[in-house]
This record gives C-alpha cells, structure tokens and sequence, in this order.
C-alpha cells in the first residue's frame, strides 16, 4: 500500500469573483462559500469569511480549531492513493464555545514567534449559530463548518499538478535492516467527553482505545480536533494531518531506525481507566516489538499521569522512552512543571513552559467573536494594556507548545 | 543524618543554630538554638542562668518530638 | 592605566587574613585595597581592580543577619553609589567553597547588595554547600571545588561571570560554570520538539550519553515521623554533629570533612566537663565548647529532665561526629548506621544537636 501527497504552496490568498487557484494565487469567493455553508447546516445563522496574511497587522480571536484543506484525487479507502493538499494555506474557525476560549493568533509581531498559523494564509471563519444549541452541538456545528470549508477550498487543487510529491509506503511493503532499532509511536488523543474531544474517521476516539493505526491513514487525515480548549497545546486538526513525529519517523525509516507503527491511546479521566489503558497500551506496544517508543501528549495537567504511567510501565520492561510534554512552571519559571513524575522518564522532550508571558503589541484588525478586547479580560491570565497591547502566557497562543513537537519552542533551566 | 534516623522511623529533632542549612538538609523537627560555638548555653550568663537556658531548650526539643506536624516546622 | 571593571570584594575574617575562629565574630569592615582572594583576581585579570574590601566574620553575620546587612549596606553605600571614575561595577564574595556559614554570608550579602544597588553581585560554592539551596535563586552562584585547593579556578570562574553578568549576556549554567537558578526559562532550539525527541530516542537506544530537557523533580524529603504520644514512656538518645567526644579524641574524628563518627558511653555519666569531654570540631571557636561541653550537647539538662521524668531513660550511647564540609553522603551513611543502633536498642527518639 501506498500513499502519495502532493503538496502546493500558494504565493497569496485574495477574494475573488470564484473559488479556484491560478497562478499560484489562491482566489477565495467568500459568499459563495458562506452560502454553502449555510446550506449544509441549520444551525448555521451567518458566516463571516476574512483572509489574515502572514505579516499582516491581524490577530485572530477565540480560534477553535484550524484545518488544511486539500482533496483525495485518487485512491479506494484512507491511506491509499493520493491526496492533493494546500501546504501554507489554512482554514480557522473560531466560535465562543466556552467561555471566552482566546485561542490567539497573531500574524505579526511577538505572538507571530509562536504559533505554525502565522506563517499559513488563513481563511478565517468566524460562525454565528442559531439561539439554544447546547455547547456540544455548538461545537459540531463550528468543526463541520471547517472541515467542509477545508473541502470547499481543497477542490481547487484536483487537476493541478503538485509542487512536490511525497510517497509513502506501508512499512510492511519496506522492510529494513534487522540492526536498525524498531520504533514505535505512541499518540496520545485527548478525548475525555465535556468537550475534550478528538475523532477518528469521524468517530469519537473515547470508544476502542487504544488501538493500533495503519500511520498512512493518519498520513491521510483520519483524525480530527474537537478540543475545546487550552490553545497552546492542543492538537488541531491541522496539527493530525501535519503530525511531525510521523512524518520524522517516515523520513527515518530504514536509515537511522525501523519504523514498527503507531498505537492510538487515550487520555482517560478516572486514574483506574488510566491504568488500566496504559497496561494495554504497553501491550500492544510489545506485541509491536518496540525498542523505543516516542510518546507524545495533548493537554496538561491529568494527561502527565498518562504520560508518566506509560513511560514507567515501558521502562520497566525495557523499552526507551521518549516522551515530548510542555511545562507550567509559573509565570517566573520557578514551581513545579508537571502535575505528575517519574524517575523513569529520563528522556524528556520540553516544548515550553506554556505559562511564560508574552507582550503582544496592537494589532490593527481583530477578526473572530470578540472585537473588544476588553472584554477578553479575567478569562484567562493576561492583562490588556492601555495601548492596546495584550500581555498573555504562552497558553492563550494557538500551537505555542505543541506537545507533538511541531515548534522549535522549548525550555531549559538558567 | 536527620533525615536517615527519621526514615528509620525514630523522631528527631534538630537542634542548630543556623536554621536554613537545617531546612535544607531536609530536618522535618527544628529548634533553633542560641549560637554557633555554644548553641546550648551563654557564657556572658551566670552559670546557674545558663544551666536554666539550657535546660528551657531541651524541653524545647521534647515538646517539638511530641507534637504532630505535617511537614517541616521550626518551633 | 585605569583599570576597566572596579570591584568591591567581601571576604570572612579568614580569608581575610584577620583571624581564625577568634575573628568569627567580627563586624563588618571595610578595608582599602584587596585581600587573600582579592590579590590572586587582580594578578589573574589584570584589568581588574578591588577598591575595597569588606571583612565580616562568618558568626556575626550567620547570628545577626539582619542587623549585619544593615551595616553592611550602610558601610557599601559611599563606593557602591559612586559614580564616573570611582563607579564600582560588581561584587565578587567568597569562594566559600564547601563552608557552610561562610556560604550563608556570601549568599545574604550578595543578594542584599544587588537588591539595593542593582549591581552584579556574585559568589563561588560547591554545589552542596547548603547555602547553595538558600541563595540560588536570586543569586548568580560560580561552581567551586570543594576546598581551598579550587581557589585560582573558583575566582576565575567567578570573574568571568560577573563580566557577562554586567554586560547583559546570556548565561548557561554548563558552559559558564554557574549553579543553576532553578528557574525554567524558554527559548527557540535549533530543531523542533519532533525531530529532538527522535534525536534523543535513538541515542538512548545507541546507548549514547543524551540530555534530557526536563530532569525529573527529586524530592529531597522524608515524611515526618510520627510524635511521641507519651513522653515519659519514651526512650531518648542523643547525636551530635558538633565534635563532641572523649578527650583524648580517640576515634581521631577529623576537624573536618569527617569520615567518621564515634560512639561513646553515656553509663553513670550526669554531665560533661572540661576534664572529660572536648570537641574536635574545627569550624568554630571551641573555646566556649571545651570549657563546658554541655554547651554543645546538653547532657546535664538532659539527665535532668530524666530524673524529673520528663521522658522514660537515656540510651547508654552518644554518637558524635563533626559536620564541617561533611559530605552529605557521608552524613547520610552515618544517619542509617545509628538508626539501626538506635532501633536495636529501642529508642524512639533523638535529639540531633548542630553548630
């Protein structure tokens, strides 16, 4: 099996009189795109479609989830075949979901340090939904609307031909060397109900975890986000089809190691199913025959009992760890970065203490629900200054401390 | 030291004079005392005021090894 | 020439070469010029000049801090706040090496002048000394050796570092030799979270040295033990830190950095005395200690309050040895061998005396 993706990059993204791509420019048709969109849901009331360019003086409010658009050109079932996909261009959907939710991108200035979104031209939608949805529904109306619109742009790229294409094979079509050492990657996906949600193939993932995965479906798109909240290191759906861990393993594979495969895994909320999900993890992991295991984490606090459970119990048979988490060591660097530890974990990757604060300056343009700034404070630890400038921890920053490694971020003691 | 007759489960208590070595070491039980070269007496004291000092120090320590504490306390 | 950086040095009375332990309870002053440490710095950095140098004795300072601050600072004040040619650029304390009280008064005052000056106000230890745990947070802290032996290489490192630290360039505690702050800061590595973890996971697997980028908290803590419910039950022993044995010193326990520890009978004994007991401490006066060893482990008040029945008896031992540059994992060994004598004998609980 066999799966090709054939990346194009945009060299801008304006509004036009249709939706297509010509001569590398991205032309958005917004109220033909607003109209689908309306059309495939009833809870849908209005749609405010705006572009934020990299550089731009923009900052982009309450973010609930970003998507790369692309499209199956040709292939039977997920990770077979090929999918055209649109490399620096996103879409971003933002909704009031929870409280405030400042998932922030700034394309521009300081913030632009932090987030992979500030270097993407966003197609941002900004969703109005009709009177008493329940928050569920309110979510899974604002996450089809993105994905649909990741769709609806992706389409312009069926009959083009790819700037690169990258093909990838099933491991079992590659076998390597036996001195390699087999790797293999345990995904951990937030998935607790209330909210913290991830899906594959469109499936709740809180049923049937953990399990293995064929990587070329994850390669194709069979997760995504409906996570809710804690912007710095929740995975979007972008974050599932771009998974860097993935893609490094592949890149490796056959050269520095033996790729062996993915074991999806969850995050549960009751320490008892924590335990009991980590023994079959660990499981299925040895049935894979690891050596090593790269085990990444969505989420802070209960999610390092997860991590630190995992590590423990691969450890203790024998198999290396190496586990990549952000840090809340407090806004001066000094308390205590994990909720949880374990002596085991000597190989730690840190993406960042997501309580770091940043002065993000005045943007010209908000887009997203809230156009008052003001009225963002007391919901998370930040403070607006008379300027205009807004001082955040990291954690208010989309992607900021991606805890699958996607950002160069991380942290160290001085 | 303390700490290794504590985890033998012995109470102890640390009596000395500079009290943040004492924190750091890791006592869980400490009086502080009076100074460095003689942290159970004062020879600008009288003997016998110096004995009743002493002797006030030590029920010092008796009292902090009968009291329950949860962590490191000073008393 | 002018030289380039003007640096007030602080030195205890020994290093100052003003006394030993007679000196301990020196206040502050300050002399013109360098002093022991001083001098090797000027000879080891050429574009260096101490000015000053403030001697304070290691007990004046560890009894009286506050007050000792005081003075210190008012004393500073005049060089400190001095400006053009006279302008004082950092101060240097120290090495203090593994000395625990000297460590104490590098510490405070390194951190009361940089507090009042917003100058760079640094020190040198070993990294177990216990002030190291007081004044790494907010005092930068050179990585010395352990003794007197380290100097040249402890003020060097010392120097070095305050030059970075005044001209606002970033530090590595590894790469220049500091004891780390404690405090997590971010910054952008060289590749991403993805491809270090796969970096670091093949090197753990090739059995290669790799550096993980968050070490494990260790708690450094035992939970307490639980109180003695009924005093005048209880069992007592008695260990000390502060040199107490035979006179004579029998086991020849080393003044300091000990590698053992004695144990004595207490069996008829009611109280030490001149004629029986003495210390072997070497890290403070033993004047007071020699003339009435009670002063350091108060054994009359302890036969005292036996005989009144404030607890049931006394262990027939004392164990005894010197905590001066001690190394922590001796005192920990010495800690589980008492413990176990201590329980054969059903104590169940001790009074540990320290200088």
């Amino acid at each position: 099996m066999t799966f090709e993706r054939g990346n194009i990059a945009v060299a801008d993204v304006r509004l036009g009189e249709q939706t297509e791509l010509c001569n590398g420019v991205l032309l958005v048709d917004k109220k033909r795109l607003a109209e689908f969109l309306l059309s495939r849901d009833d809870n849908i009331t209005s749609c405010l479609i705006s572009l934020a360019r990299p550089g731009d003086s923009t900052r982009i409010l309450c973010v609930k989830d970003v998507v790369q658009p692309g499209c199956k050109v040709w292939g039977q079932g997920p990770g077979e075949g090929r999918r055209h996909v649109l490399e620096n261009v996103a879409i971003v959907t933002c909704g009031k979901i929870v409280g405030y939710q400042e998932g922030i991108i700034d394309m521009s200035g300081t913030g632009a340090l932090y987030s992979p979104f500030s270097r993407t031209f966003n197609v941002v939608l900004d969703i109005a939904v009709v009177s008493g949805l329940t928050p569920h529904q309110h979510e899974e109306t604002i996450r089809n609307a993105g994905l649909v619109a990741a769709d609806f742009l992706g389409e312009t790229t069926r009959a083009l031909r790819p700037d690169t294409i990258q093909t990838f094979s099933a491991q079992e079509d590659q076998p390597v060397s036996s001195h390699l050492p087999r790797v293999v990657y345990i995904y951990m996906l937030l998935s607790q109900g209330l909210l913290h949600d991830t899906y594959i193939f469109g499936r709740n993932a809180r049923e049937g975890l953990p399990r293995t995965i064929e990587p070329l479906m994850l390669l194709d798109g069979a997760i995504t986000s409906g996570n809710c909240v804690s912007a710095c290191d929740k995975n979007t759906t972008w974050h599932h089809q771009n998974n860097p861990v993935l893609r490094e393993l592949f890149r490796r594979h056959g050269r520095d190691l033996d790729f062996g495969g993915v074991v999806l895994t969850t995050e549960p909320v009751s320490l008892a199913v924590k335990e009991s999900s980590a023994q079959k993890t660990i499981i299925l992991v040895r049935e894979l025959q690891a050596k090593g295991v790269i085990l990444s984490k969505e989420g802070f606090g209960n999610p390092d009992a997860d991590q630190m459970l995992l590590t423990r119990g691969l450890e203790q048979i024998g198999i290396k760890v190496v586990a990549i988490t952000d840090e809340f060591a407090g806004a001066d660097g000094f308390s205590q970065s994990l909720a949880d530890s374990a002596m085991e974990a000597d190989g730690v990757v840190s993406v960042g203490n997501a309580n770091e604060r940043v002065l993000l300056p005045p943007m010209e343009e908000l887009l997203g629900p809230i156009r008052d700034l003001s009225r963002l404070a007391g919901a998370w630890p930040h403070s607006l200054h008379k300027d205009g400038s807004l001082e955040v921890e990291l954690q208010a920053i989309i992607g900021a401390t991606n805890e699958l490694g996607m950002q160069r971020l991380s942290c160290r003691e001085v | 030291m303390s700490k290794q007759i504590e985890l033998a489960g012995i109470a102890v208590v640390h009596a000395c004079s500079i009290v943040p070595i004492s924190r750091t070491v890791g006592a869980n039980r400490i009086v502080a005392t009076i100074a460095i070269p003689h942290p159970f007496g004062d020879p600008t004291k009288s003997p016998e005021e110096e004995k009743k000092l002493r002797k006030e120090l030590v029920q010092k320590t008796l009292k902090a090894l009968a009291t329950p504490i949860d962590q490191q306390r000073v008393f | 020439m002018a030289s380039q950086y003007r640096v007030v040095y602080s030195l205890n009375q020994f290093f100052a070469g003003l006394g030993g332990e007679d000196k301990a309870y020196q206040p502050p002053q300050l002399l013109e010029g360098p002093r022991g440490p001083g001098l090797l710095l000027e000879k080891l950095f050429p574009h260096m000049e101490v000015a000053a140098t403030l001697v304070v004795g290691d007990n004046y300072l560890a009894e009286k801090t506050e007050t000792a601050l005081q003075e210190i600072l008012a004393l500073l004040s005049p060089s400190l706040t001095a400006e053009g040619a006279d302008k004082i650029h950092f101060l240097l304390a120290g090495p203090a090496f593994n000395a625990g009280r000297y460590g104490i008064a590098c510490g405070a005052i390194c951190q009361a002048v940089q507090e009042r000056f917003s100058i760079p106000a640094l020190t040198a230890m070993y990294p177990r000394n216990p002030a190291v745990a007081v004044y790494r947070k907010d005092v930068l802290i050179a990585r010395a050796g352990k003794d007197v032996m380290a100097m040249k290489e402890a003020v060097q490192r010392m120097a070095l570092l305050a030059i970075k630290q005044f001209n606002g360039e970033e530090l590595f505690p590894d790469r220049h030799n500091y004891i780390p702050h404690g405090r997590r800061k971010n910054y952008f590595a060289e590749k991403t979270g993805a491809t270090r973890a796969c970096d670091m996971l093949l090197l753990k697997l090739g059995g290669q040295a790799f550096n993980t980028e968050y070490l494990m908290p260790v708690f450094d803590r035992v939970q307490p033990a639980p109180p003695i419910h009924d005093m005048a039950r209880a069992r007592l022993a008695l260990v000390t830190s502060g040199g107490i044995v035979p006179r004579g010193n029998p086991d020849r326990i080393e003044a300091a950095s000990a590698s053992r520890f004695g144990i004595y009978s207490l069996k008829g004994l009611l109280r030490f005395s001149s004629e029986t007991h003495q210390t072997a401490h070497g890290g403070y006066d033993p004047t007071f200690a020699n003339a009435d060893p009670n002063r350091i482990l108060p054994l009359d008040a302890v036969r005292e309050l036996e005989s009144e029945g404030a607890f049931a008896s006394l262990h027939d031992f004392y164990y005894a040895t010197v905590g001066n540059g001690t190394s922590v994992a001796n005192a920990e060994e010495y800690g589980r061998e008492i413990a176990k004598l201590l329980l054969a004998d059903g104590v169940q609980a001790v009074i540990l005396t320290s200088t």
